[in-house]
């Protein structure tokens, strides 16, 4: 398939493991084992029955008649947002922890910015009694209050990220630290960002959510291919996992959206594409946002999960092929999109999801189109926010 | 052994003296902006037979606390790559003491990989580390790069690293191996433990002919003496730094005395 890395984990120019030493090692080991273990008999078996009797899978293709209406298309949301946990990272985590297993590693370091993928790590800690550490930034410790209490409460340990900006590419950094110092613990990577091979691992473990996606739409409409699939973009595991299986059906329109926070040229924003330049973040060459000494920036965005300076080697590599579209949308734009879904559809999703919602008012849709919204998250983590923006 | 070559200025440094050689490294732009100049004159008026001149960055992943502060506050002081360059081409008439670049690579790519080397070799340096430059980027491209240029590029080697990788590094490598002393992140602390001489006298007895310069943890007199007992010298860097922003610059005679003594 073109779009898997090569064997030094390039898409293009994207991609590879710029990691210091210390960390070769572990990222070897993962390397020469993780593909043989995910194609194995033993691990498909569990990792499937775990999706299905743990997880809930399959998530729903739900035809969203009222939204549908609204845009004048076909539009369908896959509910990721039912997982257990609220969001679709806990795929990955349920596949990384089965690895972790079959390498013989029993402690498990993780990072989280909104706090999904860290409580999709402390639960599946929980479920397989492994020892379960999370790195997490000072500040979105303050912003996400609920899932670092279910954190906790699932006995993870949960370190405050206390260096640079404090968010979530200082919790990655702090996570990294510690494994270098820590070389027998399992780093439980929850994007499809880092060094090879955890950008295509996590891709392989997400695209469970395009595999559904052929079979469900087959069954609702007659057809596997959508016209259009739109998901937004932070690290980007949610919509590797919703693009993988089209990426080579090129008639199949790929729709990444990027937070633009308070709008891309507001100096807060977090539209990677659009304000990145070729770099190095955690160990992969992608696509960064940096200032002119090559110092990484701050992003910003009102959604805890999208705020990530960079963004994996396969969407970089896809937004300059142009395999994908690179849209965005404001943190005002996106909370409108919420209450929309809300008051239509009776699902009120997570920011993050919101904001992949929100650009279907800028598009040009056509009334035979049928489009795919993944449905990363559910918002119940976001309330206070949206409580907030309810009142003003 | 180099052959048919001319040798790098740390390899020069070798050829006098390959025993108890004391590195120092700072971060460029700490505690003041402006006092790159004066940090390596007293270092080399002190004795220091090669300087680390670390190039500030927001993302230090294989430094600790220490380095990370030292790093943020240089960066708020206004220090960047054209700055530090412009200091070390104006002392580098004056300076005898070989210097080495330390930096990360997103530096370098963003900077421009050429413009990058042009500067260095300008500041009269021709010897850099980059500790998130993995062995097989450096073959399938900068290794043709930095040769263009006349610069070596320093590996490290951690306790995690095989016999076989090792000596591939070895055959890489022109002057000295940067042996990490422990699975850590810089600045470290403490004693040397058994299972560190272990590791020490592991690679002492593979008889590589690279050099080997031991960093990271090392921080006084009783760890440079051991470290000196297995390598040809020593790094030190965080302990450095503390010293610096407690005693300030008139503070590095007594640093360096207190260690070598």
């Amino acid at each position: 398939m073109k779009f898997n890395p090569d064997k030094n984990g390039y898409y293009g120019q994207f991609g590879g493991s710029f990691i210091p030493e210390l960390l070769y090692p572990n990222a070897k080991e993962l390397e020469d084992n993780y593909i043989r273990i995910i194609e194995s008999e033993a691990f498909q078996k569990e990792y499937k029955a775990l999706l299905k009797d743990y997880v809930g899978r399959p998530s729903p293709l739900y035809l969203a008649k009222r939204l549908s209406e609204k845009y004048g298309a076909t539009i369908y949301l896959k509910r990721e947002d039912l997982n257990h946990t609220g969001a679709h990272k806990v795929n990955n985590t349920i596949g990384q922890i089965l690895i972790a297993r079959e390498l013989g590693k029993t402690q498990i370091i993780a990072e989280t910015g909104a706090g999904q993928h860290g409580v999709a790590t402390a639960t599946v800690c929980a479920l397989m009694g492994l020892e379960c550490t999370v790195f997490m930034g000072e500040k979105d410790i303050e912003r996400q209050a609920p899932n670092v209490a279910r954190m906790k409460m699932l006995g993870a340990k949960v370190v405050p990220a206390t260096s640079g900006s404090k968010t979530l590419k200082d919790a990655t950094n702090e996570a990294i630290r510690y494994w270098i110092q820590n070389p027998e613990a399992y780093y439980l990577i929850g994007s499809v960002v880092g060094m090879h091979p955890y950008p295509d691992m996590v891709t392989r473990l997400q695209a469970i959510i395009s595999e559904e996606m052929k079979w469900q739409l087959k069954e609702h409409t007659g057809k596997e291919n959508p016209d259009t699939i739109i998901a937004c973009v932070g690290g980007g595991s949610n919509a590797a996992g919703a693009f993988y299986h089209y990426l080579e059906d090129e008639e199949v329109e790929l729709i990444a959206v990027e937070a633009a926070g308070l709008g891309v040229d507001s100096g807060e924003s977090a539209a990677t594409s659009q304000l990145g330049e070729v770099g190095v973040i955690h160990g992969s060459k992608t696509i960064l946002m940096q200032d002119e000494y090559g110092q990484i920036v701050e992003p910003y965005s009102i959604s805890a999960g999208l705020d990530y300076p960079g963004v994996g080697p396969l969407h970089a590599h896809l937004f300059e092929t142009k395999r994908a579209r690179f849209m965005n949308a404001t943190d005002k734009e996106a909370l409108t999109a919420a209450y929309e879904l809300t008051r239509l559809e009776g699902i009120i999703p997570a920011l993050e999801t919101a904001h992949a919602l929100a650009v279907l008012p800028k598009m040009d849709l056509k009334s035979d189109q049928t489009i795919i919204i993944n449905l990363s998250g559910r918002g119940d983590k976001d309330l206070a926010t949206f409580i907030k923006h309810l009142e003003e | 052994m180099i052959k048919n070559k001319t040798m790098n200025s740390i390899q020069q440094i070798f050829q006098k003296n390959d025993k108890n050689l004391l590195s120092i490294f700072f971060t460029a732009g700490f505690p003041k902006l402006d006092a790159t100049k004066e940090i390596i004159e007293e270092l080399g008026e002190n004795g220091v037979d090669f300087i680390e001149v670390g190039l500030p960055y927001s993302d230090p992943l294989a430094d600790g606390p220490t380095i990370q502060h030292s790093s943020s506050v240089a960066l708020r002081n206004g220090m960047n790559l054209d700055v530090v360059f412009n200091q070390l081409q104006e002392i580098k008439k004056k300076n005898t003491t070989p210097l080495v670049l330390m930096g990360y690579v997103n530096q370098i790519i963003k900077y421009g990989e050429d413009a990058f080397c042009e500067k260095v070799v300008a500041c009269g340096i021709d010897t850099i580390i980059i500790p998130d430059l993995p062995m097989v980027e450096y073959e399938n491209h900068y290794q043709t790069l930095f040769k263009k240029y006349g610069i070596t590029n320093v590996f490290l080697i951690t306790p995690q690293t095989s016999e076989d990788r090792i000596r591939k590094i070895d055959s890489l490598t022109e002057g000295f191996i940067y042996m990490v002393a422990s699975s850590s992140i810089t600045g470290a602390k403490g004693e040397i433990s058994t299972q560190q001489i272990d590791y020490f006298e592991r690679i002492k007895a593979m008889n590589l002919q690279s050099k080997l310069i031991i960093g990271f943890g090392i921080s006084d007199n009783e760890t440079f003496t051991k470290a000196c007992e297995y390598g040809n010298g020593a790094i030190i860097g965080s302990a450095f730094i503390k010293s610096l922003d407690k005693n300030g610059v008139e503070g590095i005679g007594s640093f360096v005395k207190s260690i070598v003594s």
